[in-house]
């Protein structure tokens, strides 16, 4: 590869929730092309520990783009700007010598900072617990075959599964909207022949939790689909949307909390 | 120390029910008065939490990262066996059950592994039910695929993302669970020390990893399903937060410590680009089944373009040495074959550490289309990590530690030395022996969770007394006040160098002498080499920040004292080992460049007991006997 960059960063850092927050301005020289995102910001914060500052916090974990546990709004852009890449998968080769970068937390009403870059997304989970599953107990299915899926279906549904939950499509969505997540998980299941008995209350309870957590409507931007590392459609938003309508008159009215879990 | 492996009498087949029908049961009434505590909540801790909740008892599951969904389970690509037999090509819950011990090089416990097989089946159904997106016929029945290691096609899966599509059934389970409030979920908290009363476990203390408030959380059975230990060597396929720190700190309360030294190293992974790497990623295993594996014969090609060097002048050595298996062969041999093709000088790509996986035969065969729809995100995942597109040019591949199969001793029971203490998954010492073939670990970790934890924690629950206990009692404010000294320890350092400096070093200490190929030399090093690093690094870590707030580094300290200290438990066990099995090859027992097991000595678990800092572990063995299975060389010639 050709020689290394000197690339200079403006973080968002903040102490914690309640404390204001603001850029600081880091230089990083020497970053090979090679490196991901996440290990040129190991070099940085092993430089600032040597200097005996505080690191920069940021979430991560299986650096392989599958957990979604990283994420960081790059210049701009949820994950960065390659498509279909999130923070850890993004290589320094996509950035020029001298560039300046700047990275930001996720920025949603419903995902308060922990710390610098780290986010709360706790309404994640909130929204599955609300109606994100089949319910069935262990031990109960019949054997795996006696149950066919169209392959289509099947590939449809895993379409909408290959969602991992890291909230890009809420930090690039002018509204703040969840509306691509929520509705990956009731077009997943709902495709499925397994997923039938609970698919209009699925989507009723999951959306009343959604509004509830204090995300923001959706209209139909497409700014999520945009920033999907997963590359997840819109069309299952209009998915969702005609099953919480056909919900709405078919099934009895819904009730949903904030908190548990 | 005694090991009672607790397996049941009878024709090996007949164990498991047996077991089940002489096993207490908790009446349904009396459920929700047991506490019981899941650390982890991968594969199994979130399939173990979700079906002990569903039968009715109080559950408290504990994860490091800020959603259940995220733990490492997640990671894994290629698919998970079971016994269906749906290809009609001759697969039955003894072949499954044969292929697990043959390909755990015979140093696996029968009993169990028949168990394992039994519930393969149970798996899949299970996870239909669930919503699981298996691949699919055009007829609307399962896809299978064949897997390394296997004649059978056997394996089931979910696109390149079959550890995903798992954990989301079964994290979606403990998420309705959570929802019933049969579950109190702790995320973002990390269990630091195991607490111990009168001999039996019966909570944990934890620090909460956003507050830094340390907690003690008390139950009447404590179950950890905290993963492999494989960061130890700082470079490995694992998720950069995996840690030893639930198991050993469970060790050193007690339990014992089995067969440390098995490591997986997989044959498929991304070779390291520099010194920054921060970690290394897998190509599933699937791709050999396409993939043909080779170097350059001569050492002068490999600086060629692998479009220049002619069919004559490659060497397919799988193929070669192992015409019957080939490019499936199983992951310790293939390598290890990789490795002395590197060693040869044969190897390409910066450094020389790479071999050639190249699917020009089946583009040509199958089409570039057939291809993408069989391996696209790998693919893609591969030419985003280095720049190089694998439809044109070959991928570049090199060994990675990728599992763990030592663990946490347990009995049939799934329970280890500890009365109350259970262990699941890849945590356990497990069903792998020293090997662990493809699509086995998803398999073992949902059995645990789904099928067996399930029952034998209602057994251990109804057969047992338990003593009003608080958080208040001395046990808890021992344990209390030591991990507090030791946060304060860490802190208070304050030295010139960084975690991660000290990581990689011993990660590096660990690669070179305690991984593919051991010998006594470099291990006798090695068990110099770690305790000085150790007491540098309790002499000139610096750890910024506090401990009463969000803190990576403190986290990252704590698992790593713990990594400085389990590594030497590892090597002493590749010392004392003296043959070489599965993934533990020791150069000096070898027979025509493969591994040669010693039968007569070594056939039993290595079961190790803390003997206190400073001290010499205790050696405790668990004969392995074969009743059913005729103990052979293993051969994939």
């Amino acid at each position: 590869m050709s020689g290394t960059m000197n690339i200079t960063l403006k973080v968002w850092r903040q102490s914690g929730p309640s404390a204001p927050g603001a850029f600081e301005t880091y230089k990083a020289p020497g970053i090979s092309p090679d490196m991901s995102f996440l290990e040129m910001l190991d070099i940085v914060n092993e430089r600032l520990i040597e200097g005996g500052k505080d690191p920069i916090a940021f979430d991560h974990d299986c650096r392989e783009g599958i957990c979604g546990m990283c994420g960081l709004v790059i210049n701009g852009a949820a994950h960065g700007p390659s498509k279909l890449t999130t923070t850890c998968q993004l290589h320094m080769r996509s950035f020029k010598d001298g560039d300046s970068i700047t990275i930001e937390p996720w920025r949603a009403k419903a995902f308060p900072v922990i710390k610098d870059l780290v986010v709360d997304r706790a309404p994640l989970d909130r929204i599955i617990q609300a109606g994100g599953f089949i319910s069935v107990a262990t031990g109960g299915p019949q054997d795996a075959n006696a149950l066919p899926v169209g392959k289509p279906e099947a590939e449809q549904s895993m379409d909408a599964a290959a969602c991992i939950g890291c909230g890009a499509c809420v930090a690039a969505c002018p509204n703040a909207s969840v509306s691509l997540f929520t509705a990956a998980k009731i077009s997943h299941l709902g495709l499925l022949p397994q997923g039938q008995p609970e698919r209009y209350r699925r989507a009723l309870k999951m959306v009343a939790q959604m509004d509830l957590e204090g995300f923001g409507g959706c209209t139909l931007f497409g700014e999520c689909m945009a920033a999907c590392p997963k590359g997840i459609s819109i069309d299952f938003i209009k998915r969702m949307n005609g099953d919480y309508i056909w919900g709405s008159v078919t099934e009895a009215p819904v009730k949903v909390t904030l908190g548990g879990g | 120390m005694k090991l009672d492996s607790k397996i049941p009498s009878g024709p090996l087949k007949d164990k498991w029910d047996k077991h089940r029908f002489d096993m207490k049961l908790v009446n349904p009434a009396n459920k929700r008065k047991y506490h019981v505590i899941v650390v982890g909540s991968g594969l199994a801790g979130a399939s173990a939490a979700a079906s002990m909740s569903e039968l009715g008892y109080n559950v408290s599951c504990f994860a490091y990262q800020d959603s259940p969904r995220r733990a490492h389970s997640i990671a894994a690509q290629g698919g998970i066996n079971a016994a269906k037999n749906y290809r009609n090509d001759g697969d039955s819950i003894h072949r499954l059950f044969y292929d697990t011990v043959k390909g755990g090089d015979f140093r696996a416990r029968e009993a169990n592994v028949y168990r394992l097989a039994q519930v393969s089946n149970n798996i899949i159904d299970q996870c239909v039910g669930q919503g699981v997106p298996f691949g699919r016929e055009y007829g609307g029945l399962l896809a299978n695929r064949s897997f390394g290691g296997a004649q059978v096609s056997r394996t089931f899966y979910a696109r390149g993302q079959t550890g995903q599509q798992l954990l989301l059934g079964a994290y979606q389970a403990l998420e309705k669970e959570i929802a019933k409030g049969g579950v109190k979920m702790y995320n973002r908290h990390e269990m630091l020390e195991l607490v111990v009363v009168n001999g039996v476990a019966r909570g944990i203390i934890t620090r909460d990893m956003v507050t830094g408030a340390v907690e003690a959380h008390v139950a009447d059975a404590v179950v950890l399903g905290t993963g492999g230990y494989g960061n130890v060597f700082y470079l490995s396929t694992n998720a950069k937060g995996c840690n030893v720190t639930a198991t050993y700190r469970a060790y050193k309360k007690g339990a014992a410590f089995a067969n440390p030294c098995y490591t997986q190293i997989h044959p498929t992974c991304i070779p390291v680009a520099g010194e920054h790497q921060s970690k290394l990623t897998l190509m599933s295993e699937s791709l050999r089944n396409d993939g043909r594996v080779w170097v350059p014969k001569r050492k002068e090609d490999c600086g060629k373009k692998p479009s220049e060097i002619a069919e004559a002048d490659r060497d397919y050595y799988l193929e070669r040495k192992y015409p019957s298996y080939g490019n499936l062969s199983p992951r310790d041999i293939s390598s290890r074959a990789a490795k002395e093709a590197c060693d040869d000088g044969r190897g390409v790509g910066p450094g020389g550490r790479g071999v050639y996986l190249d699917f020009a035969d089946a583009i040509s065969r199958l089409g570039a289309p057939e291809i993408s729809d069989r391996y696209g995100n790998l693919f893609d995942m591969y030419q985003r990590i280095t720049d190089e597109n694998p439809y044109e040019v070959p991928m570049r591949i090199y060994p990675a530690v990728h599992y763990t199969m030592g663990g946490l001793w347990v009995d049939y029971n799934l329970e280890t030395t500890i009365p109350g203490l259970h262990c699941i998954g890849e945590a356990n010492f497990s069903d792998h022996g020293a090997n662990r073939l493809g699509a086995s670990a998803l398999m073992q970790g949902l059995a645990d969770g789904y099928f067996v934890l399930p029952y034998t924690i209602g057994h251990y629950l109804a057969s047992n007394k338990f003593e009003k206990v608080t958080t208040d009692h001395p046990e808890f404010q021992a344990a209390l006040a030591s991990v507090q000294t030791r946060t304060t320890r860490l802190l208070g350092i304050k030295g010139k160098r960084t975690v991660d400096s000290f990581h990689r070093e011993l990660g590096k200490i660990l690669w070179e002498k305690c991984g593919m190929a051991r010998n006594a030399t470099g291990l006798k090093q090695a068990l110099q080499e770690i305790p000085s690093l150790r007491e540098e690094f309790w002499k000139d870590v610096t750890v910024p920040g506090s401990g009463d707030s969000f803190n990576q580094s403190l986290e990252k300290a704590g698992r790593v004292a713990d990594f400085m200290e389990f590594a030497e438990l590892m090597v002493t066990d590749a010392l004392h080992r003296e043959e070489s099995c599965g993934g533990h090859f020791r150069e000096e027992y070898q027979e025509a460049g493969e591994a040669k097991r010693n039968d007569e000595q070594y056939a039993y678990v290595a079961a190790w007991e803390y003997a206190g800092d400073g001290q010499a572990p205790v050696l405790n063995k668990e004969p392995l006997e074969f009743e059913s299975v005729h103990l052979a060389t293993r051969s994939y010639k």
